[in-house]
């Protein structure tokens, strides 16, 4: 490797890649030629940096200088200033939201500095398409410890240990997981890893394969060293393509090295690890679906028990884990199980992986210790909320979650104490929601999801969510009756006890959390047919409100359909004939004039 | 680990052999837990979830269907969250589709969600009335798919695929919108189907019908005959479901050998020929071109008479007997023995291997 005096990492995360990173690199790549600079400065293309959405972003090392929306018209500035003279660029740095506060450091953005790195610990770092530079962080030392130093037992006894729980959402202890499997009789077992990623807002999976395919494989090994598994399978949403391919890559390597197939780094122990492309059925994240899929069948959940380290794939004993959970087991083999454990709270420990979307200033990807409360997640890493709005709910665990309110923000992150104020931890999708949303139309999102979702299999989840659906459409629509609210709570009920699977047990949770912390606004819809938040299109006028509306003309702009007349100093009249109740005036209007 | 196999069911110490779920135990001694997508012969699915119990330390009511007895386990099978679930299914089900014209369903008296309906009280009215997404299948000689009243309890797809292992149906489509469907969601008559018609055996409603079933009595409106198919040799026990002296239905007997239950296309569909009017009751003999009615006295008589006098001008082996798989290997062992000792041919054949 030529010694150079700069690194770029560039992120190359599938969020960079759409804002135009791909672009940038080309253009910054010919612009460091022309300069004279190539032999001295190179671009590393990492996996995802975490800061989607300020995208392309590139760290300068070793300065650690920070930029942001990159743009390729301001490559040749960006080298000039930057490259040649030594001067680093203001316009490209991070501006915090609230004092309007230029922040040149990574690590000094507060998005950053409150993180704390272990499954993520090699993003925007590495290039994950390069094998060499995993191995320079410890790459595979996990794996070559388990192998050679440590007996399956041992492995078991340090996860145990560490206190590693399930991080796909429902939290189950990874030890006894592979201790069950480690102890369940047969020759042949496999290891799976659940790449399925499918709630709504959730990117933690893909980000993680993409900037760090190798620690997924390796936490593959090491399983499969402590069960005694010769096969295992990624079973990867096949959206994915990015992070198949690193995937591809990164077993192709491992097996040059050594370090995957036959005879691993001289062991005598053996594995193999294939890639399995599901099609895109969200049941297809449940375990017993996902086997049933990799066999070639319908993706349909099966009774458990039997449980998969009794009978998994294709009936063999088997352990399936989330991909952030694998990415988190190289370290604790080389750290040891009680460094991991040495952070979070009594019952919950390490770190965890959000993907923070929704209404909030700072989206992306993050990785926080147990104990953490909520509200620094949102108010701290994720800068607030954007518009000087009001902080309403912050939805957790997809559709299988609930959402927690103002009120409960500083409930720590902890799969209890979550799961206390009726959400759940989930995978790590946290959806914020400002004010203007209704959270009775956010219900109907998640129960339509799910409905759409649903496998057919089973009937309070078949038909229990249409009719969930039906009430919560009716209720949007301005038809809601007295005891709808009774109608899905006692569906509620039944469908959360009688489901098959997962899926369908907490299918009804995003209802019944908005209805424990909002019952008011189901309420107003239905006996007042007022949609608090004016998000619900059928209960919505589209009228002016003359003592409100300020006669900024701002709603004519946003019409697109010629609806509004406006003129300056009078107040905007909207024209229901050509209305197409797109909302956009709703949008754009500042002073509530409009509903 | 010697714990005893000890499960407590209501109150009661019920004896268990490692496996068996809490139905079988249940069942075995007479404690009633309602079920409709169970199935003998086929792996429980716990799909309808209308047997759902509380096992205590469980974090939801369990399906007695699928989970196994285990020790020292205590379940109760009824309760008021219990009853309330299976209500509420009941409800769901109800609802999903057609099921309010009962009067003019063939399955009346032979469904098991309107015992079920009836037993809990359950009517519908709380949710909307939904129509079918699907329209009814009739493209085909044998069976009528009428997928609005189609619960989606998966028993013909285990039928299919597990006792008769035809693979032509599985679930297909999500939510709401699942259906049964064949490979490609083509229609039965152009998929693996054969028609065996063991779905419409399994199902629990008037999803699956057979062609003629609108023509003919209802099977609670008809006695059950025990018989023998008289198809081929294999003997499968059936039973004739006769109103006014007329076959109107036949099905597969489940508490039987050989077939327990299951039959073939002739077997279930192919029997107007009982009633049919163009059938012999009685030998016929021609003569002069024409067919005459005879004894079959005078018939055997013949036919003794032509084979003795072939047989003497143009040798044994002039002859030849090709006997039908529609009898007994008994039966097919006399005609051999007939042509080998009586004619003294080896010319003996039989339909079955042409």
């Amino acid at each position: 490797m030529s010694k150079n005096r700069i690194q770029l990492m560039l992120c190359g995360g599938t969020g960079c890649h759409s804002t135009g990173s791909k672009k940038f690199e080309k253009a910054l790549q010919q612009e460091l030629e022309a300069k004279g600079l190539a032999e001295e400065i190179k671009i590393v293309e990492t996996g995802c940096n975490g800061f989607c959405a300020v995208g392309p972003v590139m760290l300068v090392q070793p300065e650690g200088i920070f930029y942001q929306k990159l743009k390729v018209e301001d490559v040749p500035y960006l080298v000039e200033e930057h490259f040649l003279k030594g001067r680093p660029v203001k316009k490209f740095f991070f501006v915090e939201q609230k004092n309007k506060a230029t922040i040149p450091h990574m690590n000094d953005i507060p998005f950053f500095s409150n993180q704390v790195y272990r499954a993520m610990r090699n993003k925007g770092v590495i290039d994950p398409e390069v094998i060499d530079e995993y191995i320079a962080r410890e790459g595979y030392f996990g794996a070559a410890k388990a192998l050679n130093e440590m007996t399956p037992e041992q492995v078991v006894e340090q996860i145990k240990i560490s206190q590693l729980r399930g991080r796909g959402g429902a939290g189950f202890p990874t030890g006894m997981k592979w201790a069950f499997a480690a102890a369940s009789p047969g020759e042949e077992k496999y290891v799976l890893c659940n790449a399925d990623e499918g709630d709504p807002g959730a990117f933690m999976d893909r980000s993680i394969l993409e900037s760090d395919p190798h620690a997924v494989l390796e936490g593959m090994i090491i399983a499969a060293r402590a069960i005694n598994a010769r096969q295992g399978y990624i079973y990867c949403r096949t959206e994915y393509q990015l992070a198949i391919r690193r995937l591809d890559i990164a077993i192709r390597q491992a097996k040059e090295y050594g370090l995957l197939g036959e005879n691993i780094l001289g062991s005598g122990f053996s594995f193999n690890i294939d890639i399995y492309q599901g099609a895109g059925a969200f049941v297809c994240g449940e375990e017993t679906a996902l086997m049933r899929s990799i066999e070639g069948k319908r993706g349909m959940p099966r009774p458990r028990p039997p449980f998969p380290a009794h009978k998994g794939l294709w009936d063999k004993p088997t352990i399936l884990n989330n991909v952030e959970t694998l990415a988190n087991i190289p370290q604790i083999i080389i750290k040891g199980g009680a460094w991991y454990a040495s952070i979070g709270t009594e019952k919950s420990k390490g770190t965890k992986v959000f993907a923070l979307s929704g209404d909030v200033n700072n989206i992306g990807l993050v990785e926080v210790p147990m104990g953490l409360p909520i509200r620094k997640l949102i108010y701290d890493i994720g800068g607030g909320i954007p518009g000087g709005k009001k902080f309403k709910a912050v939805q957790l665990g997809g559709p299988s979650g609930g959402c927690i309110p103002e009120h409960k923000l500083d409930t720590p992150i902890d799969y209890e104490e979550i799961t206390k104020v009726g959400a759940i931890m989930g995978s790590g999708g946290a959806i914020v929601m400002d004010e203007n949303t209704c959270m009775v139309d956010m219900a109907r999102f998640f129960m339509d999801f799910i409905q759409d979702e649903s496998c057919g299999k089973c009937t309070p989840c078949r038909e229990g969510t249409r009719r969930m659906l039906e009430l919560l459409e009716k209720i949007c629509h301005g038809e809601g009756q007295d005891g709808d609210i009774q109608s899905l709570e006692a569906l509620a009920e039944v469908i959360g006890q009688s489901a098959l699977c997962g899926l369908g047990q907490t299918a009804a949770n995003p209802v019944l959390s908005t209805l424990r912390f909002f019952r008011e606004e189901y309420e107003t819809h239905i006996k007042e047919k007022v949609c608090p938040a004016k998000r619900c299109v059928a209960l919505l006028k589209f009228e002016v409100n003359p003592e409100m509306c300020k006669k900024c003309g701002l709603c004519f702009k946003a019409c697109p359909s010629e609806a509004i007349a406006w003129k300056k100093k009078e107040v905007a009249v909207i024209d229901k004939s050509k209305c197409v109740k797109c909302m956009s005036c709703f949008d754009k209007c500042k002073f509530d004039a409009i509903f | 680990m010697n714990k005893p196999n000890i499960i407590v069911i209501n109150g009661q110490e019920y004896l268990f052999t490692p496996g068996e779920t809490i139905l079988t135990v249940a069942r075995r001694n007479n404690v009633d837990i309602p079920t409709l997508c169970h199935m003998k012969n086929a792996t429980p699915t716990g799909a309808c979830r209308m047997c759902v119990v509380e096992v205590q330390g469980a974090r939801s009511l369990m399906a007695a269907c699928t989970v196994p007895a285990g020790p020292n386990m205590v379940v109760r099978t009824e309760s008021e969250l219990i009853a309330k679930a299976r209500r509420m299914i009941i409800e769901l089900m109800l609802t999903s589709g057609n099921h309010e014209d009962c009067l003019v369903c063939p399955a009346t008296g032979d469904c098991r969600l309107q015992e079920l309906a009836y037993k809990y009280q359950i009517k519908a009215g709380r949710f909307p009335k939904t129509k079918s997404r699907y329209d009814l299948e009739a493209v085909n000689p044998f069976i009528i798919r009428n997928f609005s009243k189609c619960l989606a309890c998966g028993r013909c797809v285990q039928a299919c695929n597990e006792v008769q292992v035809n693979t032509a149906i599985d679930f297909g489509y999500r939510g709401a919108r699942t259906k049964i469907i064949t490979k490609g969601d083509r229609t039965l008559k152009d998929s693996d189907c054969v028609f065996c018609g063991e779905c419409i055996q399994v199902c629990p409603v008037g999803a699956l019908i057979p062609k003629d079933a609108y023509k003919k009595a209802r099977i609670c409106d008809t006695k059950s005959v025990r018989s023998t198919c008289t198809y081929c040799g294999v003997g499968c026990q059936v039973n004739l479901h006769v109103k006014n002296n007329e076959v109107q239905h036949i099905t597969g007997r489940g508490d039987a050998a050989p077939n327990f239950g299951s039959l073939c296309v002739k077997g279930r569909f192919g029997f107007d020929f009982i009633a049919a009017k163009e059938r012999l009751k009685t030998p016929l003999i021609k003569e002069n071109g024409a067919f005459r009615e005879a004894s079959w006295d005078e018939a055997i008589g013949l036919v003794a008479e032509r084979l003795s006098a072939i047989k003497a001008k143009h040798g044994a082996d002039s002859l030849g007997v090709l006997t039908s798989a529609r009898i007994s290997n008994e039966e097919n062992y006399v005609v051999q023995k007939f042509a080998r000792a009586v004619l003294k041919t080896n010319n003996v054949d039989h339909c079955a291997r042409l």
